[in-house]
């Protein structure tokens, strides 16, 4: 067997014999399916129904409100304005809508209050100025003697359809989907790189406090050392990635079968509506099922396992430099930053730029730029990447690989055997001429 | 070819600091070779490019009579001055691991760890995690992994620091056995009388040179300052008194002996030992006449001391 794959083979079993490894992969599935479940058990639970008083001097709005799942509303107007609001808390009213008197319909606009102890959301909010706002304007128009019917046809209501210029057509929301793949998966590989960078650095400073460092470097190359570490670390990780999506998926769904969490709302939905609404969702569901098929499925997994080498490769050979020139891991804080950073920078790009403008300059550059590229290019690659740029930004990855490879090796040359000493920056430099 | 490995003006630099200069050393088949030096002289660097652990920035290193190679870390055992192991490897399977890093075979590697687990009686350890057994223990261990695949040449860097008694005596006795078996073993220390007891070949390596090198009795005779120790009973010490030291320079002494005698250090100068014994003969009963042989931590306090 050559000395590398000894290595990995170590380093390998060293990680999945870890306690902590076993721990992690079963039960984080478990924890994660928990929490969906308690979601979902959660949003299916019906919320409160709320009271809301009304005293309406008018007249004209109070039977405006319809009573809906969450809210009751009950008209007061005949009760004095003074004892309503006293009794608002003894009663327990989610608040008041006292709607005044007025001169005329034009300066009840601003005059409307809404009385609560509880700051109300946003929704409901605008929900009750809708109503009022609806039927002032009704009013005005019956004063105006118009035709508010005649109006209501006059109005129009435009629904833009997308497509392509192929013919083919889009839909509406499928930006979110392609995001949402391409998040996945650049996630996905920022997750990998910390956790598993940091598994590296781990084992390099166990290492080095072990002082088993020079033993071992007496019978191979440091070189040989690391690169086993980093493959053998990754192994550990892509066998822990495999058994969470096949435990995670499995529980998954297991857990909707069981717990019969309902998806959505159609539990309220009356037998009639949900055919309909059924035969409308099924042919929209088609069309989005072959918009995804019409992603370009092959080259996001193909890309998805050569950036993430790629990406994984060169953090961690940093992360294996900095650990060996760290004698623990609280010193290693200083020279983490700087690797985190690019990675979370990577994050935010795509999800606000890539989102936004998914081929603008600035999503192109980062996509490029090789600390950012296995985040950003493949947040890119659903929305269609031309191949020039898909190659050129994997050969720059490659290319800046072997380099910190290269880079990284000598620090970690020199650094494995310094105990003792916390470096700085200047001094990892000086490392590089040795 | 007698020599198992020739150093050959090696220099080495890190960053502005000479760690080696141009330092050479000879050491010959089946010698066991003290590698001396205060602190930070160079020991530890001359051992990690022996090691091919760094390389040297030039001079070169030739081991049995060929270029040093990658190939040759087969050939070499190492105990580093700083080692450990695995804290929570099993001791069979970590030793086996390292065996296998050193070209052996997985079975042979079996084979060895047992015939050594058995001499050192440590057979139950096989299934222990290193963080079980003690320092001492450990240190066992690391001795056999450094021995494993019987190497032509052995470097021990401190090797009895964390041992007890017991213990160091019984791996001294397993470094004079490798010895008689043709392993050539290269030993530094600061522990002087061990390299009394072991070495017949020393080199001592001061400030990134080396200053002495040689057959342990050759460098002694170069260090030999024709003094001895001598023990007389006297009726007329304060004639014998005056009358040496109108030829010789003396000085107080003290050895341990059962008579109430004169204990005299004379320094004979050019002079022959039989004159100085033909005068003492003649004044009384002598007790005691030994030369004074430097020993080496004599001859490593001058040296050090005089640079």
């Amino acid at each position: 067997m050559s000395i590398l794959s000894l290595i990995i083979k170590r380093e390998f079993i060293a990680k999945v014999r870890n306690k902590s490894f076993i721990v992690m992969t079963f039960l984080s599935p478990l924890l994660f399916v928990g929490i969906a479940a308690f979601v979902g058990y959660l949003s299916s639970m019906k919320a409160d129904m709320k009271r809301v008083a009304i005293h309406d001097e008018t007249g004209l709005f109070v039977n405006e409100f319809k009573n809906t799942e969450e809210y009751k509303y009950l008209d007061l107007s005949a009760i004095d304005i003074k004892i309503v609001k006293d009794s608002l808390i003894k009663d327990s009213y989610e608040g008041l809508i006292y709607i005044p008197k007025t001169q005329d319909s034009k300066a009840l606009e601003h005059k409307i209050q809404y009385i609560s102890n509880d700051s109300p959301s946003i929704v409901f909010v605008e929900n009750i100025e809708t109503v009022i706002a609806d039927k002032i304007t009704k009013q005005n128009l019956e004063n105006a003697h118009l035709d508010t019917l005649a109006i209501k046809k006059a109005q129009a209501n435009v629904s833009i359809n997308l497509s392509k210029s192929s013919g083919e057509e889009s839909l509406k929301g499928l930006n979110e989907i392609k995001i949402g793949i391409g998040g996945i998966f650049g996630y996905l590989i920022m997750m990998f790189i910390i956790i598993y960078g940091n598994m590296v650095m781990r084992s390099v400073i166990e290492e080095k406090t072990n002082r088993i460092i020079e033993i071992i470097i007496s019978s191979v190359k440091p070189f040989q050392l690391m690169m086993g570490k980093i493959i053998g670390t990754s192994l550990a990780g892509i066998l822990q990635f495999t058994i969470w999506s096949i435990v995670g998926m499995s529980l998954m769904l297991f857990a909707s079968v069981f717990f019969d969490v309902n998806i959505g709302p159609a539990a309220s939905v009356s037998p009639e509506m949900m055919q309909t609404a059924q035969q409308e969702f099924a042919g929209t569901a088609q069309m989005y099922i072959k918009e995804l098929w019409n992603l370009p499925i092959a080259t996001i997994l193909f890309s998805f396992v050569i950036y993430f080498i790629g990406g994984y490769f060169l953090y961690s050979s940093f992360y294996a430099s900095i650990g060996a020139a760290v004698d623990n891991e609280t010193d290693s804080q200083q020279f983490l930053l700087p690797i985190i950073m690019p990675l979370i920078l990577g994050v935010y790009i795509g999800f606000f730029t890539v989102m936004n403008d998914p081929h603008g300059t600035i999503a192109t550059v980062f996509s490029m730029i090789p600390l950012t590229s296995p985040i950003v290019m493949l947040m890119r690659i659903p929305f269609g990447v031309p191949w020039w740029q898909l190659l050129l930004s994997i050969t720059i990855l490659f290319g800046t690989f072997f380099f910190t490879v290269w880079f990284a090796a000598k620090i970690y040359r020199v650094g494995i055997l310094m105990y003792g000493k916390k470096p700085t920056w200047g001094e990892l430099y000086k490392w590089l001429k040795y | 070819m007698s020599n198992i490995l020739e150093v050959n003006k090696v220099f080495k630099k890190y960053g502005d600091y000479t760690a080696l200069n141009e330092v050479s050393i000879t050491v010959p088949k089946g010698s066991i070779y003290g590698l001396l030096g205060p602190n930070g002289a160079g020991k530890t660097s001359l051992i990690r490019i022996i090691n091919q652990i760094t390389m040297p920035d030039s001079g070169e290193i030739i081991l049995d009579g060929e270029k040093l190679h990658p190939k040759h870390v087969q050939h070499i055992g190492y105990l580093p001055e700083e080692r450990g192991l695995y804290k929570s490897m099993k001791v069979g399977e970590q030793c086996l691991y390292l065996a296998q890093m050193k070209g052996l075979s997985k079975s042979e590697a079996k084979k060895q760890l047992e015939y050594w687990f058995d001499k050192l009686e440590i057979q139950g350890w096989w299934n222990k995690k290193i963080q079980e057994l003690s320092k001492g223990m450990a240190q066992k261990i690391q001795f056999v992994v450094c021995v494993l695949h019987k190497p032509k040449l052995l470097i021990f860097d401190e090797p009895f620091s964390g041992f007890d008694p017991v213990n160091a005596n019984l791996i001294k006795d397993e470094i004079l056995a490798l010895r008689d078996q043709g392993s050539t073993i290269i030993f530094s220390t600061h522990r002087m009388e061990s390299v009394e007891e072991l070495c017949d070949h020393i080199a001592l390596i001061h400030k990134s040179n080396k200053l002495i090198e040689g057959r342990l009795d050759a460098v002694k005779k170069q260090y030999r300052t024709n003094s001895f120790e001598v023990g007389i009973l006297t009726s007329n010490v304060e004639g014998l008194m005056y009358e040496l030291t109108q030829k010789f320079t003396l000085a107080q002494t003290n050895f341990k002996s059962l008579n109430d005698e004169l204990k005299l250090e004379i320094q004979l100068g050019t002079a022959l030992p039989n004159e100085l014994l033909h005068l003492l003969t003649q004044r009384g009963q002598v007790t005691h006449f030994v030369e004074k042989i430097p020993s080496v931590n004599d001859i490593f306090i001058q040296t050090v001391s005089e640079k």
